[in-house]
């Protein structure tokens, strides 16, 4: 907070990259406002487009690297539904697949230097942990009616245990879109301003070089965590399906 | 802790330079994101589900069925080559048997005319030795008589010389003499 306001001498502003700015006018921000959040999301839809259909418009026998790329991250969101929700939750695929091509581009555009993270935003990915949780709620209730509400009674547990586990359970449902959410928007957040952090101290001539080799690693480790995270985010998604359609594990 | 709000709203004001605070809980910016967050995941539902979708899993499936065929083509060839092999080992076999069939039939026909011409050569040998024989037997009796005649000639001769009556006893004498 304090090297913000002195705005002389050596200053870094780690958050400034974060800043939702309109991109046409200074006019307050509405909710229609095209804004740099529009613009990233904008090319976060275009490389999906390119990826998905420019990709794979030979449709080829063998295929080539764009159409492979493609096919990797169909075979493997379609392989993470089908082990981890089980054979019916084949039919939320495509929005699975939504969240995931998503969070990666999203979270691998933010990686452009000067460049908008969207999904270092709290606001994005609360929205998209709501999507989940509410879909899973609503899933839940209309698949397996009252019985979704088993899932927090444990029977395996003896009968004395299961009202605490049963609030522990609840506690734990309405904590999940919580959790994920903070856990994208934090790692990238943090990421992000590490990396900033490093970069202003390559202004001073002593450290740079070290500065230097720090953002270059930190960089590494952040691609690294932009996959991760985009992984995790859609595991943990077909984590919380299962319990909508699956049968019961607890 | 106000300090921070205060500098929070300056900031979404958009006058000061630097952000104070973090962006993220600047809630004035909430609608806009999350406006534009549901628009580009509408949009992107409906890329995959109009378009790329359907586009991998056909092209999945195709290949998958290219492979199954392929492999099915495969155990069919497989199964051909080995009728094929075993068509081609007895008709091996075959032309083996009818290879040692003809070598016997030849050796047959050569054995039946070897003797034939054997039995001809038998004969011609057995007909040209008893031609010479009578031949040999011709010139033996040729001979004996060329002999009485010339012993008795010159038996004569010598009787005669000596001064004897050369005459039927002379002749006697050598043939008995031949004779003997």
């Amino acid at each position: 907070m304090a090297t913000g306001t002195e705005s002389t001498g050596f200053a870094i502003h780690p958050m400034d990259q974060f800043v939702v700015r309109p991109l046409f006018s200074d006019a307050p921000i509405q909710w229609y406002t095209v804004t740099n959040v529009t613009l990233w999301l904008a090319i976060a839809v275009l490389c999906v487009l390119a990826l998905m259909v420019f990709g794979t418009n030979r449709r080829a026998m063998i295929p080539c690297r764009s159409q492979s790329l493609a096919e990797l991250a169909y075979g493997m969101v379609y392989n993470m539904v089908e082990e981890v929700t089980g054979r019916e939750g084949i039919k939320y695929f495509p929005y699975v697949m939504t969240l995931f091509l998503f969070v990666l581009f999203a979270n691998l555009l933010g990686l452009i230097p000067a460049s908008f993270t969207t999904t270092s935003h709290v606001a994005v990915t609360a929205t998209l942990a709501l999507i989940v949780f509410l879909s899973v709620t609503i899933l839940g209730f209309v698949n397996k009616g009252p019985g979704f509400l088993k899932m927090f009674w444990v029977e395996s547990a003896p009968l004395p245990v299961r009202p605490v586990l049963a609030v522990i359970e609840l506690i734990s449902y309405f904590v999940r879109p919580v959790s994920h959410s903070i856990r994208l928007a934090g790692n990238l957040m943090a990421g992000h301003a590490v990396l900033k952090v490093f970069a202003g101290f390559a202004s001073m001539a002593i450290i740079s070089p070290v500065a230097v080799g720090a953002v270059t690693a930190i960089y590494g480790l952040e691609t690294l965590v932009a996959v991760v995270q985009a992984y995790v985010f859609t595991i943990l998604t077909c984590v919380y399906l299962r319990d909508a359609v699956g049968e019961n594990h607890h | 802790m106000e300090h921070e709000v205060e500098t929070v709203t300056e900031a979404a004001a958009g006058d000061a330079p630097y952000t104070q605070g973090m962006p993220q809980l600047n809630f004035e910016s909430w609608p806009n994101q999350i406006f534009w967050l549901l628009v580009a995941l509408v949009a992107i539902y409906l890329i995959l589900t109009r378009i790329a979708l359907p586009r991998v899993a056909s092209v999945l499936a195709e290949r998958r069925g290219a492979i199954t065929n392929d492999l099915l083509a495969a155990e069919e060839l497989k199964l051909k080559a080995k009728s094929a092999e075993a068509a081609y080992n007895a008709a091996l076999a075959k032309a083996r048997e009818e290879a040692a069939e003809i070598i016997a039939a030849a050796k047959r026909a050569m054995d039946a005319d070897l003797a034939a011409a054997i039995a001809e050569a038998d004969r011609e040998i057995s007909k040209r030795t008893a031609a010479s024989e009578a031949r040999i037997n011709e010139i033996h009796a040729g001979m004996r008589e060329s002999v009485t005649e010339v012993a008795t000639d010159t038996a004569s001769a010598l009787v005669a010389a000596l001064g004897g009556q050369a005459d039927d006893s002379v002749k006697a004498a050598v043939a008995a003499h031949v004779k003997g």
